[in-house]
């Protein structure tokens, strides 16, 4: 026994010791991984196109990905229990139809805010109710929930669309930081990045939730509340569906009933590109932050080259599974890296 | 001592999930009759069977893929490449036959779902993840191949347009291929020694695998089956609406999970049968069909359906509890 022991010790001291072990360690860390690629990509599309780097442009085409990026961070914390959410993108059709048609009626800004905070947040507490109290599996009961909101906006708006909004609107989806060229959304979406980062990595809230998606049963029995953590997360994420049908009702000026097609998978792409493990339990906000602007300038990039869009969707979802696949060879080298060492450290 | 009275006979037969779904299809089509009552005519059946045919193939396809705990979400995306396919093909030469037609559908059809299954399988990538993925990749694929052009019906031979349509002792073909898909798979699904192990690995994987079910081979079968079907239903697709078109089947899986969910297809995995599945196909066609009946418009289809979806999944989910209940209370008694 003493003698496995400290052959376990020899082998971790080599471990520690070796600076290229270390230097593997930390470039096969997903994060590392993310800011090296985004860096190539950066670099290739500078060397491609003289409009690129240009920083006008690309705080302009942070217009382009602000509004998904901000419902992915909530997202994590779904993701992280090992739940999803695919009914995300009719919450936002829901509540910008009930932001084009109050403003229709008349309704000032301030009201329109509530009135879309509170639809997202009412649609994210069914969810979270549905699948806590009936205890069924999150997928089936968004992919429900996906119809019957969007079918509700598909109904009431038919082929209509919703297009008077009050002045000063646009503000929220189309101006700038006065006397800057950095846009609002942007802004608000590197707040919320900070605070979701302070959530989930400082706060007693953050650690619960990475415990939940180790084990749900270990944390019930740990004294976690499960069920009111997993209903608190589908409403957060509902809170923010809300906020983001402002920012893409005032980008657009015009609400329909197809509008955040797709936005789903889309969402969950940067997601677990960012290296969210759809298991739960494993990822960062900083890397889902790096992920989202990697996708966003990716398919800037490809914009400005003239690709196509179907090209783009086929390399998002070439990223996706890759995104999915990579990280399991990876931990498939270091175990196996491991295990040499050990062998290493007995001979 | 078993209990032989009436009413325990008739509890148990609603406790089956078809009886209980065809009662309620009674149930509903009571009113609707009484409302209209050319609902129930001849020709009104007919297009409401036909209108289900091609829905209730792909829905048996999405029924292995979930009876073994997965999700085909790549359904409509699969239908749309193999139609486009088709459709080109008989655009570039009309003379081959249909049936020819049918069968490069379903081989094209098949290697897309090989291609699913086996990165769920030997890539251990999640089945939501990875049909997340493919969904984005094959209707890419379909506008690549198509040039974002259509193809339309006259530019369509003859024969491949009329193919579902013609009928065969007084039934379409269309229904005719629909019957036996549903009577080879019922089989499959009940006497076939793989049918049998895609329910043992849905049901539980690791007690499955100890013996002796190979559960990559499984999870490469079910994704092939279903990407096999819904080429059939990608052929079929275009010669019925005469054209092909790059959006076409767009969110068509909902459709397929929905008929799984209300034929008491148990999303975890491991229960359901292929009868549910029909009869919640047809419940779904009968209901959509009815909507112009009450007056409801056709843009709350979506809602009725999801809607439909919520509902027969509470009903799922509190009756397999109860089940439990009884199970524990008869463990302790």
């Amino acid at each position: 026994m003493a003698e496995k022991r400290d052959l376990m010790a020899k082998s971790r001291l080599i471990d520690e010791m070796s600076v290229k072990n270390r230097l593997i360690e930390y470039f096969t860390q997903w994060e590392v991984l993310l800011s090296i690629i985004i860096v190539f990509v950066f670099v290739f599309f500078t060397i491609r196109t003289p409009y690129f780097l240009d920083w006008f442009n690309l705080m302009n085409a942070t217009f382009q990905f602000s509004e998904k990026a901000i419902i992915a961070l909530p997202m994590i914390f779904i993701i992280m229990c090992g739940d999803i959410d695919i009914s995300i993108a009719s919450i936002v059709a829901l509540c910008a139809y009930a932001v084009g048609n109050a403003a229709q009626a008349g309704a000032s800004i301030p009201s329109l805010i509530f009135l879309a905070l509170l639809v997202g947040t009412l649609a994210g507490l069914f969810n979270g109710v549905m699948i806590t109290a009936l205890e069924m599996p999150a997928i089936a009961v968004t992919l429900a929930t996906q119809s019957v909101f969007r079918g509700i906006a598909i109904g009431l708006l038919g082929d209509q669309a919703r297009t008077d909004f009050p002045e000063n609107f646009g503000f929220f989806g189309q101006q700038f930081i006065p006397g800057t060229i950095i846009p609002f959304e942007f802004v608000l979406y590197l707040a919320l990045v900070l605070l979701f980062a302070f959530i989930l990595h400082k706060t007693t809230y953050g650690r619960r939730l990475y415990a939940i998606g180790n084990s749900a049963e270990a944390a019930r029995f740990s004294g976690i509340k499960v069920k009111t953590m997993r209903i608190i997360n589908f409403t957060v994420t509902g809170f923010f569906c809300g906020l983001t049908s402002i920012l893409l009702a005032s980008r657009i000026l015009s609400v329909r009933s197809n509008i955040a097609t797709g936005w789903d998978l889309e969402i969950i792409t940067l997601v677990v590109l960012g290296g969210v493990a759809i298991t739960g339990g494993k990822g960062s906000v900083y890397g889902v932050f790096i992920g989202s602007m990697l996708v966003g300038y990716l398919k800037f990039g490809m914009g400005l080259l003239k690709f196509s869009g179907t090209l783009m969707t086929i390399v998002i979802g070439l990223l996706l599974i890759t995104a999915v696949l990579l990280p399991r060879l990876l931990d498939m080298y270091k175990a196996n890296r491991k295990l040499r060492l050990q062998q290493m450290g007995r001979n | 001592m078993p209990d032989l009275s009436f009413s325990s006979f008739v509890k148990k037969a609603l406790a089956r999930r078809e009886a209980a779904l065809t009662l309620l299809l009674v149930v509903i089509l009571v009113p609707i009759t009484i409302r209209s009552p050319q609902f129930l005519s001849a020709k009104n059946i007919s297009t409401i069977l036909n209108d289900m045919a091609i829905l209730s193939i792909v829905a048996i396809g999405e029924f292995y893929v979930i009876l073994s705990n997965g999700i085909d979400l790549s359904v409509g995306s699969i239908i749309a490449f193999t139609g486009m396919a088709t459709g080109m093909i008989n655009q570039a030469n009309p003379t081959v036959s249909p049936i020819l037609l049918m069968f490069a559908g379903m081989g094209i059809g098949m290697v897309m779902g090989l291609f699913n299954g086996v990165l769920v399988a030997y890539g251990k990538i999640p089945p939501i993840i990875t049909t997340l993925g493919t969904v984005n990749i094959y209707r890419g694929l379909t506008f690549l191949l198509s040039g974002g052009t259509w193809v339309t019906a006259h530019e369509m031979s003859e024969s491949y347009i009329a193919f579902p349509r013609n009928t065969f002792l007084g039934v379409s073909n269309l229904l005719w291929i629909a019957l036996l898909v549903i009577a080879v798979f019922y089989y499959f699904s009940r006497y076939s020694r793989t049918g049998r192990e895609v329910y043992a690995i849905g049901g539980n994987p690791t007690a499955a695998k100890f013996v002796g079910v190979n559960e990559n081979r499984v999870r490469v079968v079910v994704f092939l089956i279903s990407g096999t079907l819904c080429g059939l239903a990608g052929a079929l697709w275009t010669a019925r609406y005469a054209s092909a078109v790059n959006e076409m089947a767009t969110g068509f899986e909902m459709q397929a999970v929905a008929a799984c969910v209300l034929g008491g297809v148990n999303f975890a995995g491991g229960s359901g049968g292929i009868i549910g599945v029909v009869l919640g196909t047809l419940f779904l066609g009968v209901v959509t069909n009815a909507l112009p009946v009450i007056y409801l418009s056709v843009f709350w289809q979506t809602f009725v359906q999801g809607l439909i979806i919520l509902i027969a999944l509470t009903l799922n989910t509190m009756s397999d509890q109860r089940k439990t209940k009884k199970l524990l209370a008869q463990r302790r008694g």
